[in-house]
């Protein structure tokens, strides 16, 4: 074993240069690897914070499903044997609310995987500040319940949460709405509903998630304000918001709590289906491009070591006449290849930190909608394990069935000339 | 006299490109310390039959002994060992591995051997080195000796596991006539004095008359043994 190491790492030396260049492919290979995963897992990982950051674990909720198939004519005409058909009907109306939101509020507080349920009731306003008119939503919401979903404190660009409760008829509003209408902290603002009435509210902070179509619609009073604006009595809801100890199990929690009440409840992945799928297709893009990067590295290494067994022909046959086995034969080459793998995976795990750390250290592009102040990458050890193994592998497999022809080869054959 | 090397009625075929019977009804004797060449025309089949000897080539009809062992029929990585052990091997071309210097070219099939440790080793070699008058070379890379030096390399290697038998394929083929001399010398001793036996397939008639007994091929049979 030992004299099969010493002549392997003969002839590395031997052809340092040959050696260097089947390492570096694996190097550029890893390297590409681990800037790429960063990189991509970084961006994953922003979208999914950022995600979260504006979209509860499960957001329980009371679709608008208007049923037209069956009119208020078919009762009028129930007893006539008569086919009626109602023509292109209108909607009636529904009630947005949730029936019975209290009694699902406490149900859902008992539920040992749920920490923190918060009611809300939702709805269009048109903020009104002078003679300026913006169309945008307020939740009306127990605010130390929203805030300990949306972690609201770290998101305060001015004032804090707790301020809403100190202050009679106050509003919390996202910056772009603030800014859109020049306003700041202690100013005055009228909001009108859908429906006509329309109260004032007094400022008191300003808060930025970092998604401009949040910022620049949603502000927060108290739930009660709301309910008093709207004209809805107190126990008037119209979504729950959830946060779960794991959020991974939403989906399957989510389908639960819909049958358990009856109200469409969609979990953050359902909601932010599109960002999802491009996660997965970010993953799949990285794999494939790092895949690729490694097989044409592979390609590289079966190439010299076929080389290399051909020009050692000669060697291998007076090594097998002076009593060196096939396996002796085998673990020489192969462990040339598996020397360039290593070592060339270990050169490309440092090439491809640094390069992830000099992508961390360059700045992201200034954008209103976006809060990011540098390229998102991340630096998670399993990815470097991961490279590591697959740059042993790889040469591994390149080097192995050149090392088996090797062993094969007939001395008699060639020490006969 | 014990018997270093029994052949049995060895017969041998070559299948490609089409069946040719290369040697036929081969059967003899060498004894221990005896310096036998083999001789004969191309093509009579000498070279075939030294590396059935030497039990490089499996593909035959027969039974060989080397020092009263049965080596027919014993697996690859037996055979292997055997050669590690008992075979040393010289040929026409050294074929010493170029990226090793001289000294450890001398020191590779012992470390393969691993019964002694590498200082052990080592000394051996430059014994060797120095009987073949090679010892000022022993730290020169190998590809940088001249034919006949890398040839005395090759022998010295050979004898590092102390075989039995020594097995030369032309090995004074590639050299002019001051180191043939050398190296018949060298054999001739290693014989005598050192009870080596050696078998050499040789076209030098010089180097054959001198040695203690000749086996000469004619078509793929011995002609007078």
């Amino acid at each position: 074993m030992m004299v099969d190491t010493l002549i392997a790492k003969r002839h590395l030396m031997a052809n340092k240069k040959q050696t260097l260049v089947a390492m570096l492919g694996v190097t550029f290979g890893i390297a590409m690897f681990i800037l790429m995963i960063s990189f991509m897992i970084g961006v994953n990982q922003f979208m999914e914070d950022t995600m979260l950051s504006s979209t509860p674990d499960i957001h329980i909720y009371n679709d608008i499903k208007t049923d037209y198939t069956v009119s208020i004519a078919g009762d009028y005409f129930k007893n006539k044997n008569l086919l009626v058909s109602v023509r292109h009907p209108k909607p009636k109306h529904v009630n947005l609310n949730l029936k019975n939101a209290n009694g699902i509020i406490n149900d859902l507080r008992s539920d040992p995987g749920i920490t923190q349920v918060s009611p809300f009731l939702s709805t269009q306003v048109f903020y009104n500040y002078g003679p300026v008119q913006i169309n945008g939503y307020i939740n009306g919401v127990n605010i130390i319940d929203e805030s300990k979903i949306f972690d609201l404190r770290s998101k305060m660009t001015e004032g804090q949460p707790e301020d809403l409760l100190n202050t009679d008829k106050g509003i919390i509003m996202g910056r772009g709405l603030a800014n859109k209408l020049n306003l700041v902290v202690g100013d005055m603002v009228t909001l009108t509903t859908p429906a006509g009435t329309s109260m004032s509210f007094r400022v008191v902070g300003i808060f930025a998630i970092g998604i401009g179509t949040i910022d620049d619609t949603r502000s927060y009073i108290n739930l009660a304000n709301v309910q008093q604006l709207m004209g809805k009595d107190r126990s008037y809801i119209t979504d729950i918001n959830i946060k779960l100890i794991n959020n991974k199990l939403a989906p399957s929690k989510a389908g639960e709590l819909y049958k358990k009440y009856n109200y469409k409840s969609d979990d953050w992945q359902t909601a932010n289906s599109s960002v999802m799928a491009s996660n997965i297709v970010r993953n799949v893009l990285t794999y494939v491009v790092s895949i690729t990067l490694l097989t044409v590295a592979g390609f590289g290494i079966y190439n010299i070591m076929n080389m290399t067994i051909k020009n050692k022909m000669k060697d291998i046959a007076i090594l097998k006449a002076q009593g060196f086995s096939g396996h002796d034969i085998v673990r020489i080459f192969l462990s040339q290849s598996l020397f360039i793998g290593f070592f060339g995976a270990l050169m490309g795990e440092v090439l491809g930190f640094l390069l992830a750390y000099a992508l961390s250290r360059v700045p992201f592009p200034h954008n209103d909608f976006i809060s990011l102040k540098y390229f998102p990458v991340i630096f998670n050890p399993a990815h470097y394990l991961f490279g590591l193994v697959f740059g042993v592998i790889t040469p591994f497999i390149a080097g192995l069935m050149p090392s088996i022809k090797a062993s094969r080869i007939d001395p008699v054959v060639i020490l006969r000339g | 006299m014990s018997i270093a090397l029994k052949v049995e009625n060895v017969n041998k075929y070559f299948r490609e490109p089409e069946e040719f019977h290369v040697l036929t009804d081969i059967s003899f004797c060498v004894n221990k310390g005896e310096f036998v060449p083999v001789i004969g025309k191309s093509g009579c089949g000498k070279s075939t039959l030294l590396y059935l000897l030497s039990t490089l080539d499996t593909d035959y009809q027969g039974k060989i002994f080397i020092n009263d062992q049965l080596l027919t029929g014993e697996s690859q990585n037996n055979l292997a060992r055997f050669r590690n052990e008992n075979i040393g091997f010289v040929f026409q071309f050294h074929f010493l591995l170029p990226e090793f210097t001289a000294l450890e070219n001398v020191m590779l099939p012992a470390f393969k051997l691993g019964k002694l440790g590498r200082e052990e080793i080592e000394e051996q070699a430059m014994d060797k080195l120095r009987e073949l008058q090679m010892d000022t070379f022993a730290n020169k890379l190998s590809s940088r000796l001249s034919g006949g030096q890398q040839q005395r390399v090759a022998i010295a290697r050979a004898l590092i596991n102390n075989p039995t038998i020594i097995m030369a394929d032309e090995p004074t083929g590639n050299l002019d006539s001051i180191n043939t001399g050398l190296v018949f010398d060298i054999f001739k001793e290693l014989s005598h004095q050192n009870g080596i036996t050696i078998l050499t397939v040789t076209h030098d008639l010089d180097f054959a008359k001198s040695a203690d007994r000749v086996i000469e091929m004619v078509d793929g049979r011995i002609k007078n043994s």
